[in-house]
């Protein structure tokens, strides 16, 4: 089989993937653009907790909007050392517009080419749409998923899940020997 | 399902009988448009549903995304402290457009509060904790945009409209 073979299969075989990846997996790394011209890898993040927001595109719904409700939780989410981090399949330019109306204080990036390449390793890729599942995945300091949803296209998942899993990594890191 | 983690208790703002047998809990932030559409359905359902419905507001301003949606909770606030919370409420509500320290100011006024002690709650942060407080118990128990409906401590999930909501509260009173 030719690479390219090989690279449609392993696609199609990534589309087919049902759930996101579980708790206990090693997050895939990766290295996206967060505005034009910087990138950043997950990998730089290591040492503290990471938030992965997969959602499905800029602009969509105003009011109650899940980035508006974590861009307000950024204090919090400080408080347990943890780094928001949306991603869509957005460009970078349209995520630096989004970021700009939105007043958002946190990074989008950018899966854009390959297009939903990062969402298909964390299984959070819908490929009929061609947009990125709303995927919520809480990272540990080692860089380990702690916790992972999905929640349906349509229904904003808030934040209590995402409290709930720094609450367990903040309570186990207190309990483990040093 | 979403579930009220912080029981309605006397600390909130409630409105209606207290032998009411459906309690109504919103989140609200008083610059969301949203809210500003939501509150004039909460006062149809308080019209239809009178002593059966206890309504109770809690604060979730959205600060990042509305300017004056934290100066306009602590007016409420303010009012609330000298027993003039619902009329601050519904005064901010009706007046939505107008948002802003000018009304905020008036509001005082019309009440007989002094504009000067709203300006120092402003300046000390008198209120904020309480509504911080509110805004947190509403993440808890999975707020996740405003306005954000709880009927009899469970999260409504349809569209912040009368005819969808009034079926809720008649289930929720049909199971008692």
């Amino acid at each position: 089989m030719h690479t390219s073979e090989l690279d449609d299969a392993k696609e199609k075989n990534d589309d087919l993937v049902q759930g996101p990846l579980s708790a206990g997996t090693v997050a895939p790394d990766f290295t996206l653009y967060a505005t034009p011209d910087q990138q950043l890898s997950l990998r730089e993040l290591k040492g503290n907790p990471a938030i992965l927001a997969f959602y499905p595109a800029d602009w969509t719904s105003v009011c109650g909007d899940q980035l508006t409700l974590y861009n307000q939780l950024l204090p919090t989410f400080r408080e347990y050392g943890a780094t928001l981090l949306g991603i869509s399949v957005d460009s970078a330019w349209c995520h630096q517009a989004f970021a700009k109306d939105r007043n958002f204080h946190f990074s989008l990036l950018a899966d854009f080419e390959p297009k939903g390449a990062v969402a298909r390793q964390y299984g959070a890729y819908e490929p009929h749409l061609g947009v990125c599942k709303r995927a919520l995945f809480v990272i540990d300091k080692e860089g380990v998923i702690a916790w992972s949803y999905i929640s349906p296209m349509a229904i904003n998942p808030g934040a209590d899940g995402i409290l709930d899993a720094l609450d367990a990594l903040a309570n186990s890191s207190q309990s483990t020997p040093t | 399902m979403a579930t009220l983690k912080v029981p309605v208790s006397a600390s909130d703002h409630r409105q209606g009988s207290a032998h009411a047998k459906v309690t109504l809990v919103e989140f609200g932030d008083y610059e969301c448009p949203y809210c500003g559409l939501a509150y004039w359905v909460v006062k149809k359902l308080q019209q239809h549903f009178r002593d059966d419905l206890l309504f109770v507001f809690r604060n979730f301003p959205l600060t990042t995304a509305h300017p004056h949606a934290m100066a306009a909770a602590v007016t409420a606030e303010y009012a609330g402290s000298r027993g003039f919370f619902w009329e601050a409420h519904d005064e901010l509500y009706e007046n939505q457009d107008r948002l802003g320290p000018p009304l905020f100011r008036a509001i005082a006024l019309k009440h007989g509060l002094s504009d000067e002690e709203l300006y120092l709650a402003m300046q000390d942060g008198t209120y904020v904790p309480k509504i911080k407080s509110d805004f947190n118990g509403g993440v808890r128990s999975g707020v996740n945009g405003t306005p954000a409906f709880y009927i009899d401590g469970l999260r409504y999930d349809g569209a912040p409209e009368f005819t969808e909501m009034s079926q809720m509260i008649e289930l929720s009173l049909v199971r008692g």
